[in-house]
């Protein structure tokens, strides 16, 4: 099975209905995406398919059509997204553990809504649990981002 | 926090030892700092100066071994050192190092000195001491809990810095001819009076020919650079790129991956199994028996657990009531003297108190810790050492855990602790250790990274304990009288250490913590009474311990006699209050929210609670609306005297985590029995908070403590009553049950 990963091919010899973050965590070692429930209650495992934030726990590598990005495709510690920027800046993290699913989820978000509400924000944030409880200092991240993206 | 019990009972043994043996020598040897490990395998031209600073020709590595399961310890850590030491956190290496007795926590004992943590009289502080002193004798245990890490390392830590900075000055002076007081230090270089620069990594090899400069004065708080600043955390670019790898992202060549099923019935025997269907399933190499279950070793994580699934077994019953409601009523039988673990607290004469009386009973139900980050380990044994990559909060007892299985020497095991995705006391518990050590004993050769299904790290999950309060208040003259509360609950530390085969001798502080040290010394009359129990599901330390569910039930009780008695709220607690610390903390969140009283409107309400855990006073008022769609939070005020703060920025976000933390659980979520199971097997069923339910959260840090004190605890407590008694001011309907949604809707 082939798929492309932050921009990169891979060939992977599985059964189909592995789901994508098996595929990317075991088999590629693509570790930044995470399992946290396996459900899809969590959002721990969030990544892009082409641009759109999917829950790869629940996608069967079977059925993946399009690019895969992952936090570690959108930005890099040398080259950062704005997103990733602004939740350094806002320090949200405390285990970390959710970071990535909470950013790819806040880049998709922003990609659709440049300015986001507090209420939009909970509407699409709300599939992302983050068992820390950064919550507040997401929420300021996602308005700290969709400003640089603004600006930018 | 699980050393506790152990720690006391060696106490007597140590003390009488000491004792007979002449003092003299256990005083010395308390005094005598253990060896440096970091000199064992030190290369040619290293230096270091103390456990904490290696300085090598390319680099300076700071070791910073408190675990660090989200709280930011790694962080400040280095900076404590690196404040002493004249260097930038951007210029230095930071690892958690290994394992040894030289790291022991010598704050953690202090909880167990008997003496509620605010009273810092010279009797409780001698005992704490000598507490301190035998225990570091008898067991010196490395351990991140209790929110003990900075007590234990705010002072080491700058003189680990400042000891590392003189040696290095003098190393500068023998070099150039300069004299040392002529000599500065600043971005990890000696600078001479000329201004040229000797970096630290030029003058290691120099250093380490000299003896230590042990006779250093540490700075006043006033000079810090970056203490005391708001700082980034030096893990949060990685955690911002996910770049930084967790026990369970641990990657090494030929590697396995692993999961176990043991009986969700805990405790239970396994009868039997067939696993005869998981063994044709793709990737599967080996299904092992462990004890209590089974595990499937495969090469793919998903893959083992798909197989684990499809394994048939036959669980034995649960040696604890099987189904939720005959627990309470467990609990509800054993207020008697039988059950008495302490009577903790006893001023004036509760009984003869004069005053209307009003009576609640109050229940706080077992609850999951579920870090988001499975419990997971991976472990390589091989013919003559054992290497071990996972997240633990007490890293020498992993090891030991270990040897025991594998048969080598503990000085052969080597723990390379990891960052955690969250622990909340879970990573404080052996079984996953145990289990991925049988693993990897039948596995000799090859490395196996063993995580749990998230559905097996609820159901082998140990909760918090449940807890029933009874209580009762007296009101005389519009002011509270009087408070007897009754707290039956069963044993975490005996439930915990029992498990790591130690028996805790007399009675468990925690069955009554948060209540029976509550310095409410205005109040005349004032009992607290703890009962104790065994028979029970098996419960472990959840982040703040006692204090959880014994500030609840104690705020609710006297948040419901402040209302009848016509007072206010606030005002009545800082009455009760003689504590100057506590009284602080009540009228800081009091001006912080322009207090106005607990109703505010038509629907609308706000609740005030006070706790004290962990040496810490905080106080949270919440504030809410009854809509439509069910009780809303509007906004949250925590004010708390954490001492001194190392880092402003770290702090706010643990004030408002843990308010998130202790309101989400308060609100959703239980674990319950059925069958001898915990019914909720994954987030759908214990989600904490989502957020969408959390309102603004506002902090405010006061400095008057005469303790430097740690935070990852002391948010939770207070945070649950403020919820229940702002519900109580809108709506006049009293929650006296969590999780609050069993009894009214939310947003
Ligand atoms: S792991 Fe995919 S949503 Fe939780
Ligand atoms: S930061 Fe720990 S789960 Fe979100």
């Amino acid at each position: 099975m082939r798929l492309t990963v932050n921009g990169t091919e891979h060939e992977v010899d599985v059964e189909p209905d592995m789901p994508l973050l098996w595929v990317l965590r075991d088999e590629l070692n693509i570790t930044g995406p995470k399992y946290g429930c396996g459900i899809a209650q969590c959002g721990a495992c969030t990544v892009h398919v082409d641009g759109f934030a999917v829950r790869s726990c629940q996608l069967a590598i079977g059925d993946l059509q399009g690019d895969v990005t992952t936090i570690e495709g959108l930005g890099t510690p040398d080259n950062l997204h704005a997103v990733q920027e602004a939740w350094i800046e806002q320090q949200v993290a405390q285990c970390g553990y959710c970071q990535s699913g909470q950013i790819m989820q806040a880049a998709d978000l922003l990609a659709a809504n440049p300015t986001p509400s507090d209420e939009d924000i909970d509407a699409v944030m709300g599939g992302n649990l983050c068992r820390c409880g950064t919550y507040p200092r997401i929420r300021a991240a996602v308005h700290a981002a969709a400003t640089k993206l603004q600006g930018a | 926090m699980a050393s506790l019990g152990k720690i006391a009972r060696r106490t007597f043994l140590i003390g009488s030892a000491a004792i007979a043996g002449g003092v003299a020598f256990g005083v010395y040897a308390a005094r005598q700092p253990f060896p440096n490990p970091n000199l064992d395998d030190l290369s040619e031209g290293s230096a270091s100066f103390n456990p904490w600073v290696i300085v090598d020709n390319e680099r300076v590595t700071l070791i910073a071994p408190h675990a660090d399961k989200g709280q930011g310890v790694f962080s400040t850590q280095a900076a404590l050192i690196a404040e002493e030491l004249d260097i930038e956190l951007d210029q230095v290496e930071v690892s958690f190092g290994m394992p040894d007795q030289a790291y022991f926590n010598t704050a953690i004992t202090e909880a167990a000195a008997g003496f509620p943590m605010y009273d810092h009289s010279p009797t409780a502080e001698r005992v704490r001491g000598f507490l301190g002193g035998v225990a570091k004798l008898a067991i010196p245990m490395m351990a991140t809990g209790g929110s003990s890490a900075m007590p234990d390392v705010y002072t080491k830590l700058r003189e680990a810095g400042a000891t590392a900075r003189e040696t290095l000055k003098l190393a500068a002076s023998e070099e150039s001819g300069v004299p040392v007081a002529d000599l500065r230090t600043e971005r990890g270089a000696v600078i001479l009076p000329d201004g040229t620069e000797l970096p630290y990594t030029a003058l290691a090899a120099r250093a380490a020919t000299l003896a230590p400069v042990t006779d250093v004065a540490l700075r006043d708080p006033s000079q810090w650079r970056m203490l005391g600043q708001p700082m980034d955390r030096i893990d949060i670019v990685q955690k911002s790129t996910g770049t930084l790898p967790y026990g369970i992202d641990f990657r090494t060549d030929d590697m396995r991956f692993a999961t176990v099923k043991v009986n969700p019935r805990q405790g239970g025997a396994m009868n039997g199994y067939d696993a005869s269907a998981a063994e044709a399933m793709p990737g599967v190499e080996r299904i092992i028996e462990i004890t209590g279950g089974v595990a499937v070793v495969a090469n793919n994580t998903w893959r083992a657990i798909q197989a684990a699934n499809a394994i048939e077994f036959d669980w034995g019953a649960a040696p604890y009531p099987a189904d939720q409601a005959a627990h309470w009523e467990h609990l509800a039988g054993i207020f008697d003297d039988e059950h008495l673990n302490a009577e903790a607290r006893v001023e004036g004469d509760v009984e003869a108190a004069a005053g209307e009386e009003i009576t609640g009973e109050y229940r706080s139900p077992y609850i999951a810790h579920a870090p988001l980050e499975p419990l997971n380990a991976t472990i390589l044994v091989t013919e003559d050492r054992v290497d071990i990559w996972t997240g633990h909060q007490v890293q020498q007892f992993v090891e030991q855990v270990v040897a025991e299985i594998t048969g080598h020497e503990v000085d052969n095991v080597h723990l390379h602790n990891q960052f955690m995705g969250g622990s909340f006391g879970h990573r404080l518990e052996f079984d996953f250790i145990r289990q991925a050590a049988e693993i990897a004993h039948q596995m000799r050769g090859t490395p196996v990274q063993m995580t749990y299904s998230r559905e097996e790290d609820f159901v082998h999950d140990f909760p918090r304990h449940i807890t029933m309060g009874r209580g009762v208040a007296k009101v005389l003259d519009g002011q509270v009288n009087a408070l007897d509360v009754q707290i039956a609950g069963q044993s975490v530390m005996r439930s915990q250490m029992g498990r790591m085969g130690l028996s805790l001798p007399g009675p468990d502080t925690q069955l009554h913590e948060g209540a029976w040290d509550a310095p409410m010394f205005n109040l005349p009359n004032f009992r607290v009474r703890s009962y104790l129990t065994e028979a029970l599901a098996p419960v472990s330390s959840w982040r703040a311990v006692g204090a959880g569910p014994n500030v609840f039930i104690f705020e609710s009780l006297l948040d419901e006699a402040i209302h009848a008695a016509g007072a206010d709220p606030l005002e009545e607690r800082i009455r009760l209050m003689g504590h100057d610390v506590s009284v602080g903390v009540l009228e800081a969140v009091g001006d912080m929210c322009s207090w106005n009283g607990a109703n505010i409107g038509e629907g609308r309400g706000r609740g005030v609670a006070y706790g004290f855990s962990f040496g810490v006073a905080v106080a949270t008022v919440v504030e809410v609306t009854n809509t439509d769609g069910g009780i809303k939070l509007d906004h949250v005020w925590v004010a708390a005297d954490v001492g001194r703060v190392l880092d402003p920025v770290n702090l706010e976000n643990l004030a408002q985590g843990g308010t998130v933390f202790g309101l989400g659980h308060a609100i959703n979520c239980e674990i319950t029995y059925a069958d001898g199971m915990a019914e909720q097997t994954n987030y759908h069923a214990h989600e904490g908070m989502r957020i969408w339910q959390c309102p603004p959260i506002e902090f405010r840090a006061l400095e008057n403590n005469p303790k430097i004190r740690g935070f990852g605890e002391p948010p939770i407590p207070p945070s649950a009553p403020a919820l229940g008694n702002a519900i109580f001011a809108a709506t006049g309907q009293r929650i006296r049950e969590m999780p609050f949604n069993k009894h009214i809707a939310f947003v």
